[in-house]
C-alpha cells in the first residue's frame, strides 16, 4: 500500500498530515482494528451463550463485554470506517484537492483516536464500563455504578464526539463549497449525496447526546440531579436525549452504505442508476423522518397511547423511502450486464440481507407487537441484519471497490469472493435463529438463560455462526497480505466506472487533480456510452475536462500545509479528558495545552507556496 | 428457516414457557394476532423482493460478447407504483396497530380488576395485594378469567415487567407508577423475567405468575394474608431461632414474628413458593441449603451476604423456611 507519489513518508509526515487521503487511511486502519476488537468481544459473548447456564464469563465481565462491544462497534468502528470513506472518496468525487478545513480534519481524526484509546485504557485497569452502550440512568449513576467504569464511557464519547461534530461540519462545508465547476447537486454521485446528508445528521444529532453526556458527567462527578427521580427529575429524560441522537445515528451508519452501493451497482451493471432523483430524495426523506421516530426505542416506557401511535406511524413511514431505494437498485440491475466482482457481491448481499432487517423493523414499528419484541433477541437479530447486512456489507463493498484507487493494487477476486460468501453465510447462521430465541422469550443483555425454555438449539446455532464470522476474516487478511506482496497494478479505472475519482492515477497524486475538471453531466466518464436519445435535453457531450482556452496555462496548484497543531490541540483535549476522571490539575494543564494549540493553529499560514 | 418457525409455533406452550407465540390472556392474544398479520405481510414482501433479486442475479449476469446495455434514467409509473404499494401495506398494518395501542396502552376499563402492586428491586420482584393484605415476592397468584391490574414501580433502577404469555412489556421507572393489565384465560404457571438491563444479576431476575382456579386463588389468598404460624417440629423451631439471631432479620420480614426487615423479600409464606432467588432454583430443601450456603455462587452479585452458618444451622433454617407455608 505504498503511497509515495509526491509524499514524504516518515512518521512525522503522518503526524502532521492534513491530506484527506492519508487521514482516510488512518481512519480506516484504526476503525478496522476496533472492528476486530469488538468482533472478538462479540465472539466471547457468543461463547458464553453457546449453551444454557454456562459459566465461561462471570456476569460482570459479560456486562462489560456487551457494553464495550456495542460502544466500540458504533463509535469506534462504524463511524470511523464511514468517515474513512468520506475522507477518501468525497473530495475525489466532487473534483476537489482536499476538504474545506484540512487541519480540522486531522484534528477530528486525532480526537477520535484518543477517545478510543481512552475508552480502552479501562481494559488494562479492569474498570470497563458495564451500563450498556445506551447507559440508562439511574443504573449509571454513582449509587448503582460506583467506580470509574461509566466515567470512561462518558468521557470517551465526549471527546470523540467533538471529532464527529467537527467532521460533520467539515464535510458539509466541503460538499457545499468545494465542488468542481459544473458539479451541480443533481450531478453529484450518490455516495457524495449521502455523505452530505449524513454530515447534516451528525451536526444535528450529536449535540443532544453531548448535552446528555454532560448532564450525566455532572450527575456523576458533581452531584447534580438531572436524572434523579428522588430529587424530582425524570430519568426518562436520559432515554429521550440518548435516542433522539441514537436513532439518527442508525442512519448515520446506514446511509453511507446506501450511497456506496448506489455507486457500485451501476458500475457493475454497466447501467446508470435507475431513478437518480428518487434515490437522492428518498435518502433525504429517511434522514428527515429519522429525527421523528426515536420513541420507538421506548414503547414499553409507558408514554401513553397517543405518543406511541404517532411514533409508531412515523416509524412505518420510513419503510417507504427505504423500499424505494431497494426497488431502484433492483431496477438498475434489471436489463444490465452484471459483473459479479467482490464489490458487487457485497452490494447485492446488502440488498438481500438489509431487506430482512427492514422487514423485521416493520414488525416492531407496530407498538403493540414491539411490546413483545423490544429488549429481546428479536431486536438483536433485527439490528445486526441492519448493521452488518447493511452497514458492514456496504463498507466492505466500498472497500473492495475503492481499494485499487487508494493503493494502486488489485485485490484477489477469489479470496474476495470467499470473504463475501463466508460472511454472508455467517450473518444468516448467527442472527437468523435470534428471531426465534427472541420470540420464544429470551431477553437481551442476559449473561445466561435457563434450561427448559426451549432456547438451547437456537443459541448453539448462533454461536456456530459467530465462529464462521471469525473465520471469514481469514481470506480478507490473507488477501491484504497477498496484495501487499504482489498485487497487480490497478490503472486509472479498473472497473470502468463513471465518476471523477476514476480519472486520475491510482493511487491519486498528492494534489488529486492536476487541473480541476469542469463537469457537464452526471456519470461524466460514461458519456460515450449513454445513448443520445436517453440524454437529457441540453446535455452536450463532454464529460470532465478542464475549462480553459487551449493556449491558457493551467491554474497553479495550491495545497494546504502540514501542521502539528491539530495533534497538539487533540493532546490537550485528551489531557482534559483524563483529568475528568478526577484530577483538576491535569484538566487545567490540558486546557492550557488546548489554548496554546488553538492560538498557534490560528496564526499559522494554512496554505503553502505554489507547488506543481 | 421458515419451516423451523412453523415447527416452533406448532409446539405447545409447555415446551416454550416464555414464548410470545403461545398467548394465554386477552392482551397477549391481541398482540399475537397483530404480529401474525404483520408477519405474513412481511413474508409476502420478502418472497417478492428476494425472488426478483434472485431472478435478476441469474438472468442478467454478463455473458461473453454482451454489448453495453440500454441506459434507462427511470420510470415514473414504476416509481409511483413501488411507493404506493408499500404505503398501502403499511396502512393495512397501521390500522390494527393503532386500534390495539388504544386498548393495551390504556388503563383497564374493568372495575372488578384485581389490583396488584409490583415493585422491581435489584434483582427480585415484590408483589403487594392492597385489597387482600398480601405481600409476597417473585411469584404472583391470580385467578383465571379475572382482569389483573398491575401497578408498577421501581425501588432503584429501570426494570421491565415481562410475562410473555400473558402480556407485553411495561417498564418500571423510578418516580413513576406505570400500569399493565391482562385477563388470563387458562390455569398454569407462567414464566417471566426482567427485560430491561438492570445490573449484575439482570439475567437472573425471574418471576412466575401462577394462574389459579378462583377457588384455589381464594385459598391461597386467605393463607397468605395470615401471619406465619409457629413451627411445630423441633428442628424448624431451632431454625427459627437461627433466623432471629442472625443477620436474616435485618433484611427479611416474617409477619407474626419480630423479623421485620424491608430490604429483602418477605418470607412469611416462603414454603409455599415454587422457586428460590427469583426463579433461579426450584424450591427444594437441597436447593435451599445450597442457596443459604453460597448465595453468591447461585446468583452472583445479589445483595444477600454469605452468612457464616454451620451445616446444622443450615439444616435447621431449611426446616424453618420450609415450614412457612
Amino acid at each position: 500500500m505504498a503511497m509515495t507519489d509526491g509524499y514524504s513518508t516518515g512518521i512525522r509526515s503522518w503526524l502532521t498530515t492534513v491530506d484527506h487521503k492519508r487521514i482516510a487511511i488512518m481512519y480506516f486502519v484504526v476503525g478496522f482494528v476496533f472492528l476486530l476488537i469488538a468482533g472478538v468481544e462479540g465472539q466471547l459473548i457468543r461463547l458464553q451463550l453457546a449453551t444454557p447456564e454456562r459459566s465461561f464469563l462471570d456476569p460482570d465481565l459479560y456486562n462489560q463485554l456487551f457494553t464495550m462491544h456495542g460502544t466500540t462497534m458504533v463509535f469506534f468502528a462504524g463511524m470511523p470506517l464511514v468517515v474513512a470513506f468520506f475522507n477518501f472518496v468525497v473530495p475525489l468525487q466532487i473534483g476537489a484537492r482536499d476538504v474545506a478545513f484540512p487541519r480540522l480534519n486531522a484534528f477530528s481524526f486525532w480526537v477520535f483516536l484518543f477517545g478510543g484509546l481512552f475508552l480502552y485504557a479501562s481494559v488494562p485497569l479492569r474498570v470497563m464500563p458495564d451500563g450498556g452502550w445506551f447507559a440508562y440512568m439511574p443504573l449509571t449513576n454513582p449509587e448503582y455504578s460506583p467506580g470509574p467504569g461509566i466515567d470512561f464511557y462518558v468521557l470517551a464519547l465526549l471527546i470523540s464526539g467533538v471529532g464527529s461534530i467537527a467532521g460533520g461540519l467539515n464535510f458539509l462545508v466541503t460538499i457545499l463549497n468545494m465542488r468542481a465547476p459544473g458539479m451541480t447537486f443533481m450531478r453529484m454521485p450518490l455516495f457524495t449525496w449521502m455523505a452530505l446528508i449524513v454530515s447534516a445528521l451528525i451536526l444535528l444529532a450529536f449535540p443532544p447526546f453531548t448535552v446528555g453526556l454532560i448532564f450525566m458527567l455532572f450527575d456523576r462527578r458533581f452531584g447534580t440531579h438531572f436524572f434523579d427521580a428522588a430529587a424530582g427529575a425524570d430519568p426518562v429524560l436520559w432515554q429521550h436525549l440518548f435516542w433522539v441522537f441514537g436513532h439518527p445515528e442508525v442512519y448515520i451508519l446506514i446511509l453511507p452504505a446506501f450511497g456506496i452501493v448506489s455507486d457500485v451497482i451501476p458500475t457493475f451493471s454497466r447501467k446508470i442508476l435507475f431513478g437518480y432523483p428518487v434515490v437522492v430524495f428518498s435518502g433525504v426523506l429517511i434522514a428527515f423522518l429519522g429525527f421523528g421516530v426515536w420513541v420507538h426505542h421506548m414503547f414499553s416506557v409507558g408514554l401513553g397511547p397517543v405518543v406511541n401511535a404517532v411514533f409508531g406511524g412515523a416509524t412505518m413511514l420510513i419503510a417507504i423511502p427505504t423500499g424505494i431505494k431497494i426497488f431502484n437498485w433492483i431496477a438498475t440491475m434489471w436489463g444490465g450486464r452484471l459483473r459479479f466482482r467482490t464489490a458487487m457481491l457485497f452490494a447485492v448481499g446488502l440488498v438481500a440481507t438489509f431487506t430482512i432487517g427492514g422487514l423485521s423493523g416493520v414488525m416492531h414499528s407496530s407498538p403493540p407487537a414491539d411490546l413483545q419484541q423490544t429488549d429481546t433477541y428479536f431486536v438483536v437479530a433485527h439490528f445486526h441484519y441492519v448493521l452488518i447486512g447493511g452497514t458492514v456489507f456496504g463498507l466492505f463493498c466500498g472497500f473492495y471497490y475503492w481499494f485499487p484507487k487508494a493503493t494502486g493494487r488489485m485485490l484477489h477476486e477469489g479470496l474476495g469472493k470467499a470473504h463475501f460468501w463466508l460472511s454472508f453465510i455467517a450473518l444468516n447462521v448467527t442472527f437468523f435463529p435470534m428471531h426465534f430465541s427472541g420470540l420464544l422469550g429470551m431477553p437481551r443483555r442476559t449473561y445466561t438463560y435457563a434450561e427448559g425454555l426451549g432456547l438451547d438449539v437456537f443459541n448453539l446455532i448462533s454461536t456456530v455462526g459467530a465462529f464462521i464470522f471469525t473465520l471469514s476474516f481469514v481470506p480478507l487478511v490473507w488477501n491484504l497480505w497477498r496484495t501487499w506482496r504482489r498485487g497487480e497494478a490497478a490503472g486509472h479505472n479498473p472497473w470502468d466506472a463513471s465518476t471523477l475519482e476514476w480519472t486520475m492515477a491510482s493511487p491519486p497524486p498528492h494534489y488529486n487533480f492536476a487541473e480541476i475538471p469542469a463537469v457537464d453531466r452526471r456519470d461524466p466518464l460514461w458519456h460515450p456510452y449513454i445513448e443520445p436519445e436517453s440524454r437529457a435535453e441540453g446535455d452536450e457531450p463532454g464529460g470532465a475536462v478542464p475549462r480553459r482556452q487551449p493556449d491558457e496555462p493551467p491554474a497553479p496548484v495550491v495545497m494546504p500545509n502540514p501542521s502539528y497543531w491539530p495533534l497538539v490541540l487533540a493532546v490537550g483535549m485528551l489531557l482534559m479528558t483524563i483529568g475528568g476522571l478526577g484530577s483538576l490539575g491535569l484538566t487545567l494543564f490540558g486546557l492550557l495545552v488546548t489554548a496554546v494549540g488553538l492560538f498557534a493553529w490560528a496564526f499559522e499560514p494554512a496554505f503553502g507556496e505554489e507547488a506543481h | 428457516m421458515l419451516f423451523l418457525g412453523v415447527l416452533v409455533s406448532q409446539g405447545c406452550g409447555g415446551e416454550y414457557p416464555q414464548s410470545t407465540l403461545h398467548p394465554s390472556s386477552d392482551s397477549a392474544t391481541l398482540i399475537d394476532q397483530l404480529f401474525d398479520q404483520i408477519f405474513w405481510w412481511a413474508v409476502g414482501v420478502f418472497v417478492v423482493v428476494e425472488g426478483i433479486l434472485i431472478y435478476v442475479f441469474v438472468r442478467f449476469r454478463e455473458r461473453p460478447g454482451d454489448a453495453r446495455p440500454k441506459q434507462v434514467h427511470g420510470h415514473l409509473l414504476l416509481e409511483v407504483g413501488w411507493t404506493l404499494a408499500p404505503a398501502l401495506i403499511l396502512v393495512a398494518i397501521a390500522i390494527p396497530s393503532i386500534r390495539a395501542i388504544f386498548i393495551i396502552d390504556r388503563s383497564t376499563p374493568d372495575p372488578e380488576a384485581l389490583v396488584v402492586e409490583v415493585i422491581g428491586k435489584q434483582w427480585w420482584w415484590e408483589f403487594r395485594y392492597p385489597e387482600l393484605g398480601i405481600v409476597t415476592a417473585n411469584e404472583a397468584h391470580v385467578p383465571v378469567g379475572r382482569t389483573v391490574d398491575l401497578r408498577l414501580r421501581s425501588a432503584d433502577v429501570m426494570h421491565s415487567f415481562w410475562i410473555p404469555r400473558l402480556a407485553g412489556k411495561r417498564d418500571l421507572v423510578p418516580g413513576i407508577e406505570n400500569q399493565l393489565w391482562f385477563r388470563p384465560d387458562s390455569v398454569g404457571v407462567y414464566h417471566g423475567q426482567c427485560a430491561e438491563f438492570c445490573g449484575t444479576a439482570h439475567a437472573l431476575m425471574g418471576m412466575r405468575v401462577i394462574v389459579d382456579e378462583p377457588d384455589d386463588f381464594e385459598r391461597w389468598a386467605r393463607a397468605n394474608a395470615a401471619p406465619a404460624s409457629t413451627p411445630a417440629a423441633a428442628e424448624a423451631r431451632a431454625g427459627q431461632g437461627v433466623f432471629m439471631a442472625n443477620a436474616c432479620v435485618s433484611c427479611h420480614a416474617v409477619r407474626g414474628t419480630p423479623a421485620a426487615g424491608q430490604f429483602g423479600p418477605d418470607l412469611t409464606h416462603f414454603g409455599s413458593r415454587l422457586t428460590i432467588a427469583s426463579g433461579v432454583l426450584e424450591n427444594t430443601p437441597a436447593n435451599l441449603a445450597r442457596w443459604l450456603d453460597s448465595t453468591q455462587h447461585v446468583k452472583p452479585g445479589n445483595p444477600m451476604p454469605e452468612v457464616e452458618l454451620s451445616d446444622a444451622q443450615i439444616r435447621q433454617l431449611v426446616a424453618y423456611l420450609g415450614s412457612l407455608r
